[in-house]
């Protein structure tokens, strides 16, 4: 969460910023190994490279606004102020996990930080963002509702029904298209007809295209957004353009029948997230790399110490598998 | 307690008026519930004590208000979705079964969606194959829901107060062809529990499971067979989950013969769990085989002619009881 009001200065923040990147792109790293190495049961959706989205998003935010994530939400869930422990714990199905091990990489939750859960079902959360959103409202709490889905999703009829009523009554809620270009196997010059944000501006909803990369430029945006939605102007739709350096899951290892090896390598030597934020810090000569490199190694620290938490931490006791079906 | 006789639709009213009153956290959602108090006119008038901000009309987009509903469920409110013929629950489903049903497990019982469906059912209405199911079988098979068939105004009315105070996700849904239907319901406010059945009519010789619309059926087959010298019992589970097993077992295990009756399609139908209840918790009891009816497994027909014949009448309740009961 955001830690902008707590520190002094501008540099401090996107120094915040950039560890935040940098933590979501060493947990993936790590849930990568663990699923190589067998020690993680189901699958998994990494959110390697487009780390600037969550954090730039979610730095605009406060503790109490809403988000809802995706099947590729890791790095929402920790932008938005999930401990990398108990993280770890609910991807291996432990009893401290954030969900006791109930809902596993597709679907943690944490609502003490604000996230009404990540869904495996592409789009599913258009709903519960946009009826949070409407309960902020009816309770005049101030709270806006952020909805993450991805170019995928825009393909879903359910985004239109909820921006059709987010529009018409004027609800807090901002629709944070993450466009990665890719709808699991299959490029979006074959899924998506039109411009995506135009599909917003038909009902009327101010949309904006940024590049999802840039993480102040996210951010900076976002925050505008978020500042409108709060004064009681309604929803927003933030199209950020983005990358996946993985698969769609991380058994997608051959992939070159949907993307070339050249196309990744560019967005990972050109268009990095954290390499881009560290050469506009350094040459603003706002920090040193040295500055950056402990940054890494902190972060390295305590990703290690989160999986080895998780690794050692119990399973759930079986007693457990019929609590938590009804209230 | 001072009594009146309302109708079903007075009753389902007078519930959502006196929760929304009770509750601010309350609202309504769906599609012309505001002036135009749905096609059905139950929610006629609440607009205008509550005001459009709590009685919300809606698009006709089903999953669209289904899924915002659950939001501001998880979100501290507590929605009454509209859903205006059962039929539509086939939209609203991700939201319902995939959303609302498991945000509390999934979450590790961090989340919850107090959230009522409000639907309808029944056929006969001459409203053909896609405003006449009852799919109650659909919602009944997911954990994490409750459903909720109530059979008379009384009923209406305890089990909807009861169904809006739940921490859970309810599938509350009414029989179209009862919203005028009368019955004696108390002025003062009370509750009625789910998983409670109710005993509709005592009897020995034979019992009649029903729920919803197979109520009044099976009790006007009760008044036939008792001409004949039969003797039923009819027990309303009133909640298909939670389910009273006890209830039913118990009247099987007193009459030895047992039909269960339900609106919906046969195959794979709630009749066929409840069968299964009664089976096996009174097997040793029963005197022939647990029979089930439902409504014929076929779409339902347009012509009166032919939609007639697909669902259960008294008449053919009673023929089936009288020949389980070895009456020619």
């Amino acid at each position: 969460m955001s830690k902008k009001k707590e520190t002094s200065s501008d540099v401090e923040h996107w120094l915040y910023a950039y560890e935040q990147m940098a933590k979501i792109r060493e947990f993936e790293e790590k849930v990568n190994e663990l699923y190589m190495k067998a020690l993680m049961p189901g699958l998994a959706h990494l959110y390697s490279g487009q780390e600037a989205v969550a954090v730039g998003v979610c730095e605009a935010l406060h503790l109490d606004d809403y988000i809802t994530s995706t099947h590729r939400g890791h790095g929402h869930c920790l932008a938005k102020g999930a401990a990398v422990d108990r993280m770890f714990a609910e991807l291996l199905g432990k009893e401290a996990g954030f969900c006791k091990g109930k809902g596993g990489s597709m679907h943690i939750a944490d609502p003490d930080s604000g996230n009404l859960g990540a869904n495996a079902i592409v789009g599913g959360s258009m709903g519960i963002a946009t009826g949070a959103a409407l309960s902020a409202k009816m309770r005049g709490s101030g709270q806006v509702a952020v909805c993450f889905f991805g170019d995928g999703a825009v393909a879903q009829g359910l985004l239109y029904e909820v921006m059709n009523m987010a529009a018409l009554w004027k609800l807090p809620v901002i629709y944070v298209c993450e466009n990665n270009n890719y709808s699991e196997y299959t490029h979006r010059s074959e899924t998506l007809a039109g411009e995506i944000i135009a599909r917003a501006q038909a009902f009327g909803i101010h949309a904006e295209t940024v590049d999802g990369q840039d993480v102040q430029l996210v951010q900076e945006t976002m925050q505008k957004l978020v500042d409108r939605a709060r004064r009681g102007e309604g929803p927003a739709f933030l199209e950020c353009l983005t990358y996946r350096y993985y698969g769609h899951h991380v058994g997608d290892i051959n992939r070159t029948y949907y993307r070339s090896k050249e196309e990744e390598h560019d967005w990972r030597e050109n268009h990095d997230p954290l390499k881009l934020l560290a050469e506009k810090l350094i040459a603003q000569k706002l920090t040193d790399r040295a500055v950056l490199d402990k940054i890494l190694a902190d972060v390295a620290t305590e990703v290690e110490a989160g999986m080895q938490f998780a690794i050692n931490a119990p399973f759930p006791n079986p007693s457990e598998v019929n609590e938590d079906v009804y209230v | 307690m001072s009594e009146r006789e309302i109708t079903f639709s007075e009753a389902i009213r007078e519930a959502l008026a006196e929760e929304l009153r009770r509750d601010p956290r309350v609202f309504i959602i769906g599609e012309d519930v505001a002036e135009a108090g749905t096609p059905f006119k139950v929610l006629s008038g609440l607009v205008d004590e509550f005001g459009k901000e709590r009685i919300i009309d809606s698009p006709i987009s089903e999953p669209g208000f289904t899924g915002v509903g659950v939001g501001a469920a998880m979100t501290g409110m507590r929605p009454v979705v509209d859903i205006m013929f059962g039929d539509f629950l086939t939209l609203s489903m991700d939201q319902i079964v995939n959303q609302a049903a498991k945000v509390h497990y999934m979450s590790g019982g961090k989340l919850k969606a107090p959230i009522v469906f409000r639907t309808t059912m029944g056929a006969t209405r001459r409203s053909a194959a896609q405003h006449s199911q009852s799919l109650q079988a659909w919602v009944s098979h997911v954990p994490g829901l409750k459903v909720v068939m109530p059979s008379t105004p009384y009923d209406a009315k305890g089990l909807l107060k009861t169904a809006i105070r739940d921490e859970n996700p309810v599938v509350f849904i009414e029989d179209k062809l009862m919203y005028k239907m009368k019955g004696i319901v108390p002025a003062e406010e009370y509750l009625i529990p789910f998983g409670v059945a109710d005993v509709k009519r005592k009897g020995d010789d034979i019992t009649l499971v029903a729920t919803s619309s197979m109520v009044q059926v099976a009790l006007g087959a009760a008044e036939k067979l008792k001409e004949i010298g039969i003797s039923a019992e009819v027990i309303d589970p009133r909640t298909t989950w939670p389910l009273d097993k006890q209830a039913m077992i118990d009247s099987a295990k007193k009459t030895s013969r047992v039909i269960v009756i339900d609106e919906g399609y046969e195959q794979y139908g709630v009749t066929a769990e409840l069968a299964s209840v009664i089976a096996d918790g009174a097997f040793y009891y029963l005197d022939a085989p647990v029979k089930r009816m439902g409504a014929m497994n076929v779409p339902i027909p347009f012509s009166p002619v032919l939609e007639d014949l697909t669902v259960p009448t008294e008449e053919t309740v009673f023929q089936m009881a009288k020949s389980l009961c070895q009456r020619s």
